[in-house]
């Protein structure tokens, strides 16, 4: 589908290094001479009093869940609209944490995405690199039947794959999560296969004439040239499996199995008409750890997520 | 040093995808090998899509032409399903809901995303701007529909505050059909805008500066640099994040699954996964659940075809220009 744009597909338009995005000065432009130095100040007071506007439409949810997670439940009775907690308290954390198994979703979400993207890593750079640089027969058709399966919505085959789990007894189990995920990605081989098209063939020539075997090649010269693209698709695989929910919510069933998000879910089926900031404690605690890793890696990430939209995501 | 020079030559004289070996015989041999070693290195992804996916898809179409409790045998009804589920006023309902959160989320939330990405790009320091937007697309849906469902309360701060200043009721977001319906469309770009933000603010910096300051050294103003230059250049991107938001708003569940517990009030906000999930979960009826599973198939593939076609009017493309 995303081959009619030619400009898209081509494998340069995704820099392996991470520089797709220059996130500070890098990118940014001085305007034209004829701007008096007043002025440009002013555009740039301006630009920000636009953004930050959007800025803080964009953090005031997070803030309010923060906020609401440290009142008392008299007080969100009385007052929902106070500001401030009056007075703070870490009940609700202690509460949400006792009442369901939030540790041990934790460790679940947690091995499951390790699980994945190691996995999706590995089988998704060999069949790239298979369809960059290997000559086979019915690789270009496989590979249109690759990209075509990306049109199929995954919600269309809901039913048949839970079918197919409850014969192989993976219901209520996260073998249904890990097996199919880092086995069927049509569009990690997809991103792999840009990021292998975009290292020169030199790299692999020398070994190829020397008939070292693809298996080594692949593994001692094209695997540690990948880097950068290997951290791109752990980061997008790594997201997209730690929020999934439709799935994770038909196949499992035991709360100690559950993912974060299905246990927040739950979580809230349950106490979410009681005490609004026990549910708001929960979603903290279900957030603010992503949100801090997403504060520490946030280059890598932003540019990997870039690096994937232009590239067919 | 030299010989190997000569044996980098030959493989980019050739077309093919690797470099062949220099002496035929061995040439062959290591061919017949590398074949295998093609099937090999797919193998894995191969059979994964074989199994859990084209298998399943396969499944979906040949369930959605029976009638079957996932015990007994499967009979054969035709399109039975299909013409049960075009007269089920849930699936219409879910059709459209899906659709008109499809047509106000996409070009609003894509318009905010290339607005604020080109205002970032003019800015010297965007880092915190950056993480600010991008932070609701590394938070859960389930979590950001929880903390959207505080905000949307009656007695919520949201609706106190719309009261207040425009001096009506304080609107019961959530309780309300049609104000359900837009609280969905607006968690919806509230969380999906970071992410075009981010790609399109790589796409204004991927525009070579000199096209730019050439615009710039023929009298063009920031707005005309925007409209003829920044914008036709990122058209291309801007329309392929519209058909991948538009394939995504149409698999809207998370969100109404929790925001407005169930796709309530009455269904107002029920989408066609939901549809498809409520058939196949709720009510255990495999055979009008794969039915609109396959509508929503159809569907997807009818929207981007339009899509698709619709494009060589709006999109600009470099090499046409060159």
């Amino acid at each position: 589908m995303s081959l009619t744009n030619p400009s898209l597909v081509d494998g340069t338009q995704l820099p392996p290094t991470d520089s797709t995005i220059a996130i500070s000065a890098p990118g940014y432009r001085p305007r034209a001479p004829r701007t008096g130095k007043g002025k440009r100040r002013l555009s740039q007071t301006l630009l920000h009093a636009l953004l930050v506007v959007g800025g803080l439409a964009m953090v005031f949810p997070f803030l309010w869940m923060l906020l609401t997670s440290f009142k008392t439940l008299p007080q969100l009775l009385k007052d929902p609209l106070s500001v401030l907690p009056q007075p703070w308290t870490l009940d609700n954390y202690a509460d949400a944490w006792n009442a369901v198994p939030f540790g041990q979703a934790y460790l679940n979400s947690l091995y499951i995405a390790a699980l994945v993207v190691a996995g999706t890593l590995l089988t998704a750079s060999m069949a790239g690199y298979a369809f960059a640089r290997i000559r086979f027969r019915g690789a270009k058709v496989l590979f249109i039947l690759f990209l075509a399966t990306q049109m199929i919505p995954k919600q269309v085959t809901l039913i048949p794959f839970y079918l197919l789990m409850t014969q192989l007894g993976w219901v209520d189990s996260h073998l249904a999560l890990i097996v199919p995920g880092l086995l069927a990605n049509p569009f990690a081989v997809f991103l792999m296969r840009q990021f292998v098209l975009s290292l020169p063939k030199e790299l692999e020539e020398a070994a190829i004439v020397d008939g070292a075997g693809r298996w080594r090649i692949f593994w001692s010269i094209i695997l540690p040239n990948l880097k950068p693209g290997l951290a791109a698709l752990s980061i997008i695989v790594a997201l997209d499996v730690w929020n999934a929910f439709l799935f994770p919510l038909v196949l499992l069933n035991t709360p100690d199995l559950f993912t974060v998000p299905l246990l927040l879910s739950a979580f809230q089926g349950q106490f979410g008409s009681i005490n609004y900031g026990l549910v708001m404690a929960a979603s903290a605690i279900s957030t603010i750890p992503m949100l801090i890793v997403f504060v520490i890696g946030q280059r890598r990430i932003l540019n990997s997520m870039a690096a994937s939209g232009l590239g067919g995501r | 040093m030299s010989d190997l020079a000569t044996g980098e030559r030959m493989p980019q004289a050739a077309p093919a995808a690797s470099a062949p070996p220099p002496t035929p015989r061995r040439e062959s041999a290591w061919r017949r090998r590398d074949r295998r070693w093609g099937y090999l290195f797919i193998g894995p992804q191969l059979l994964g899509m074989t199994v859990f996916v084209v298998l399943p898809f396969a499944a979906s179409l040949v369930l959605a032409l029976a009638s079957w409790d996932g015990l007994s045998e499967l009979s054969w009804v035709g399109f039975e399903n299909f013409t049960a589920q075009f007269q089920d006023e849930l699936l219409w309902r879910s059709i459209v809901n899906t659709l008109i959160i499809a047509v106000v989320t996409v070009p609003i939330g894509l318009g905010l995303a290339v607005v604020i990405a080109v205002a970032l790009e003019r800015l010297k320091t965007r880092t915190l701007y950056l993480v600010l937007f991008f932070a609701p697309v590394v938070t859960s849906t389930v979590a950001v529909a929880m903390i959207w469902q505080q905000m949307f309360r009656a007695d919520g701060v949201l609706s106190t505050t719309i009261a207040n200043v425009f001096g009506i009721d304080p609107p019961d977001w959530l309780g309300d059909p049609k104000l359900a319906l837009l609280a969905v469309c607006i968690v919806t770009i509230w969380s999906s805008l970071g992410l075009n933000v981010v790609i399109f603010l790589a796409g204004l910096q991927n525009i070579s500066p000199s096209v730019i300051e050439a615009a710039r050294i023929d009298g063009a103003g920031a707005w005309r640099l925007f409209r003829s230059i920044r914008l036709p250049l990122l058209s291309p991107i801007v329309f392929f994040s519209s058909v991948v938001a538009f394939i995504s708003s149409l698999q809207t569940f998370d969100t109404v699954y929790v925001l407005v517990s169930n796709a309530g009030p009455d269904n107002a906000t029920r989408t066609i996964v939901y549809h498809i999930y409520d058939l196949g979960f709720g009510k255990f009826q495999i055979g009008p659940s794969s039915a609109a599973s396959v509508i929503l198939l159809l569907l997807t593939l009818v929207i981007t075809a339009i899509q698709f076609g619709a494009q060589k009017k709006f999109v600009h493309y470099e090499d046409d220009a060159a």
